[in-house]
């Protein structure tokens, strides 16, 4: 027994030598053949480029982090509903308007979903959007400056969940509300929230050329929780399916109150029908304020427009429009195939999926094949809608991605794991742990008609010994698996930052070529700019001072000024008047009480600061732009409030007034 | 004025003949720097040349690039290329070159110029050139600028040149500066002589 064990040890031994060929050396160290392989298929080796970006949601940061997969390196922070003092996002004056909402500024939000742009189905690359739950927003990142551009609020919905998914052409997204609030707005008690609250669904449409959002309408559903949502594909383009829990309306204790009914309801609604209803004057107007933010690429300034009233529509009153299908205990993830026929609601108390075909659901609304109503609303018959059940032994299923070869990829909370399945026969071919408790999961593409079904990435929620320990708080951990082969395979696993909800991965080769390298100087319409130094200069009006001055390696212009005084309001309005990748400079002066800004080139960016205090205060570049970093800096002079110092500034003793 | 112009117009019609030169040089540059183990490069990425051959990352070509499309500095780049240099040239800088024309290498001895092309003269060579690089943003008004204040120009071998000005004409370490570039990290200024430490 020992001698045959010996000698299948050396044999594979052998084997693996063989298979390892040039690298054998290498992996001399490492814990076997495995191992160093799969180091090889993460290894991005220095200078090349990963094969894939991720866009993945910060979740309780606000922001979006930018990934490099097969390597799990990340590659930026793009600030979306927070302030970032990395970049001075939101404490800018051009970019504080982006923050507005009708509850004032609002320096914080909590991301979700985000969802990059389709065309016909298929990823395009123009932009990302993704939505924040605590103050219901939806913003729009530009995949060329990967900055934010654009926030819509939405009003009368609370705990913005079920978004930001776009639908096969970007024609529209939608926002659901998870938390049934009175709408509109009232004063009532909570107990009496049955059939008075409601459930709005936003639907937003987009502007093809811009990207800008316009809040067409919003259908008002029972007050359920909707949580999460998924446009039709392919065959069922044009509905919108919407899963929901707390069907028993519970206002407390929702973790034992919500779970009572055995099966709550995915929304199927025909929003290709809801648009004509709404563009033939169907709807009313109902009241509703809230913030649109723009930031304009031109001027570099966002701007806030607050708008009043919306189109809401009743469910009931757009025939075969809106149906209820019942979907065990409490389900979560809402996703549809690449084809568009399965539509998988992901029961997350229950251990099984269950697979609603599209056909099945026309056939049921063509023979009025219906099972009640709530609300008037039709419910479809359960077993005329549903096509299979995957039943994998897991438990806590929460959302399914797919390959784009026939199979789909659901992740299990509560069993910690992703099952892979086939589907049409619903068979389980595999299952992998993750580490630990994944929630949501990404492909690139698995959302569209066209997956990229190469890499998966789990997003896990729980983190425990998998890093270094750094006291009670950990980032949240990812694992890379390799889809391509009949098994997955775990090849990596990296820690995110914030708490990644969903995330969208996207090849490389679509955004690279077009990612802005930096802002033509010319074409910068910024109220302030100053873009030459000869154009730079200090203009007062009464205690309000604008500073019009450039940077350019290795100074600012002016960099010595005198004649401000205790009390003024001072706006430093710097342009970057370089026209060269990758060299921004930064801008940020002692006893300022906001953060410092990074201006990248051609760019115009303003703090605004009031010295409480007279000396000679100095300024610097915050960010190590060239060999004389170091010397990039300036003075201001501060004088009494009634002192007669005259206004005056210079770069290298040349004084003007 | 002429010369300026004579540079710009240079600048565009040799783009095409710089990207095939950049794409044959490079292999030579990693052959040097891992010969003279400068660089420990266990790891060389295959598709990224690095920052001297990014396309479209500026308005303005780099310094090195200015040097390689221009016709009148042939020896120059040659020089840089066997001294190793190109990384200074390329860096975010800000530099100032004053870059001497084929003409300037000319009036040096043809065999003092020759021994310094042989590889081991490289960092006798690497001198000669640095002292060609102010490490800082010098257009022509600051150069002005710096007889007006009296400021020597420190250059990037440790030494300091004078700026002068003779009529119209501006003088650095006793040689005439015929045309001056901006270029995406700094300036490049052509002279006619080249400058030994």
């Amino acid at each position: 027994m020992k001698t045959i064990q010996k000698l299948l040890l050396g044999l594979s031994a052998g084997l693996l030598l063989i298979g390892c060929g040039n690298n054998s050396n290498q992996s001399k160290n490492s814990s076997g053949a495995m191992a160093s392989s799969n180091a090889e298929r993460v290894y991005v080796a220095p200078g090349e480029h990963d094969e894939y970006y991720a866009f993945m949601s910060g979740g309780y940061s606000g922001n979006v982090t930018v990934y490099g997969l097969p390597s799990g390196r990340m590659l930026k922070e793009i600030p979306v509903f927070s302030q970032f003092a990395t970049n001075g996002y939101g404490y800018s004056e051009e970019t504080k308007a982006m923050l507005n909402t009708s509850f004032g500024f609002v320096p914080w939000g909590d991301a979700h979903h985000p969802d990059i742009s389709q065309t016909n189905g298929e990823l395009d690359g123009r932009w990302i959007f993704i939505n924040e739950n605590n103050t219901p927003r939806i913003a729009r990142i530009s995949l060329e400056t990967f900055e934010t551009d654009e926030i819509i609020e939405i009003p009368n919905s609370a705990g913005n969940h079920a978004s930001s998914f776009v639908t096969e052409n970007t024609e529209y997204i939608v926002a659901g509300t998870r938390f049934a609030v009175p709408n509109p707005q009232k004063d009532m008690p909570i107990d009496e929230m049955k059939g008075e609250f409601k459930g709005p669904l936003s639907f937003i449409s987009i502007d093809q050329d811009t990207g800008h959002m316009n809040l067409e309408f919003q259908l008002n559903m029972p007050g359920f929780n909707y949580d999460l949502a998924h446009p039709g594909r392919n065959k069922s383009h044009g509905w919108f399916f919407f899963t929901s829990y707390n069907t028993e309306e519970a206002h407390s204790m929702q973790e034992v109150n919500a779970s009572q009914n055995d099966k709550d309801f995915i929304a199927a609604v025909n929003w290709k029908k809801l648009v004509e209803y709404v563009k033939n004057g169907g709807g009313k107007k109902v009241a509703g304020t809230y913030a649109h933010n723009i930031y304009d690429e031109s001027t570099q300034t966002a701007t806030t427009e607050m708008k009043k009233g919306v189109i809401s529509v009743d469910p009931r009153e757009v025939e075969g429009a809106v149906y209820y299908m019942p979907v065990p205990k409490s389900p979560h993830g809402c996703d549809v195939d690449p084809s568009g026929e399965y539509i998988i609601g992901n029961g997350k108390l229950s251990t099984q999926l269950s697979v609603y075909s599209f056909t099945k659901i026309q056939n049921a609304i063509k023979n009025k094949d219906f099972d009640g109503d709530a609300y008037g609303i039709p419910i479809l018959k359960f077993e005329s809608v549903l096509e299979g059940v995957v039943d994998s032994g897991g438990l806590g299923p929460l959302h399914t991605e797919f390959d784009g070869k026939g199979n789909g990829y659901t992740t299990f909370f509560i069993s910690s794991e992703v099952v892979k399945w086939k589907l049409g026969t619903w068979e389980v071919l595999d299952r992998q742990p993750s580490f630990y408790s994944v929630g949501h999961l990404m492909i690139p593409g698995g959302n569209s008609r066209n997956p990229f079904g190469k890499y998966m990435v789990s997003l896990n929620k729980i983190t425990k010994d998998r890093y270094l320990p750094t006291g009670p708080e950990l980032e949240h951990s990812a694992q890379l698996y390799d889809i391509s082969g009949d098994k997955m395979e775990l090849l990596s696993d990296f820690p995110t930052h914030g708490e990644p909800h969903y995330a969208a991965g996207i090849p490389a080769e679509i955004l690279k070529p077009k990612s802005k390298k930096y802002y033509e100087l010319e074409e910068n319409n910024h109220k302030y700019a100053a873009k030459s130094e000869d154009a730079t200069r200090v203009e007062r009006n009464g205690s309000e001072v604008h500073v019009y001055a450039t940077t350019v390696r290795s100074h600012f212009a002016p960099d010595n000024i005198e004649g401000i005084k205790v009390g003024d309001k001072v706006y430093f309005h710097i342009t970057n008047l370089e026209q060269d990748f990758d060299v921004p400079h930064g801008f940020s002066i002692i006893g300022a009480n906001t953060s410092e800004i990074l201006i990248m080139p051609g760019q115009t960016k303003t703090i605004v600061w009031e010295p409480k205090r007279e000396g000679v205060w100095p300024f610097y570049c915050t960010d190590f732009c060239s060999a004389l970093h170091q010397e990039m800096q300036g003075y201001v002079r501060v004088s009494a409030k009634n002192s007669n110092t005259k206004l005056r500034w210079s770069l290298d003793d040349e004084w003007r007034e | 004025m002429k010369p300026l112009m004579f540079l710009k117009l240079t600048v565009l019609s040799m783009a095409l003949v710089c990207m095939i030169a950049c794409n044959s040089k490079s292999n030579s540059t990693t052959g040097n720097e891992t010969n003279n183990s400068q660089t420990d490069l266990t790891e060389v990425s295959s598709s990224n040349k690095g920052q001297a051959f990014m396309e479209g990352g500026s308005d303005e070509v780099n310094a090195l690039k200015l040097a390689i499309n221009s016709p009148d500095h042939t020896t120059l780049v040659k020089a840089v290329q066997a001294a190793g240099v190109e990384n200074a040239l390329v860096n975010v800088g800000p530099l100032t070159v004053f870059a001497p024309t084929n003409e300037a290498f000319d009036k040096l001895d043809k065999a003092t110029l020759e021994d310094l092309l042989k590889p081991e003269n490289k960092s006798k060579l690497a001198n000669i050139l640095v002292h060609h690089v102010a490490p800082s943003n010098y257009p022509v008004k600051t150069l002005e600028k710096n007889i007006e204040k009296k400021r020597k120009l420190y250059m990037a071998d440790g030494q300091y040149l004078e700026v002068t000005k003779k009529g119209e004409d501006l003088y650095v370490g006793g040689t005439k500066i015929i045309a001056s570039v901006s270029v995406s990290n700094g300036w490049v200024h052509i002279i006619n002589d080249v400058l030994l430490p």
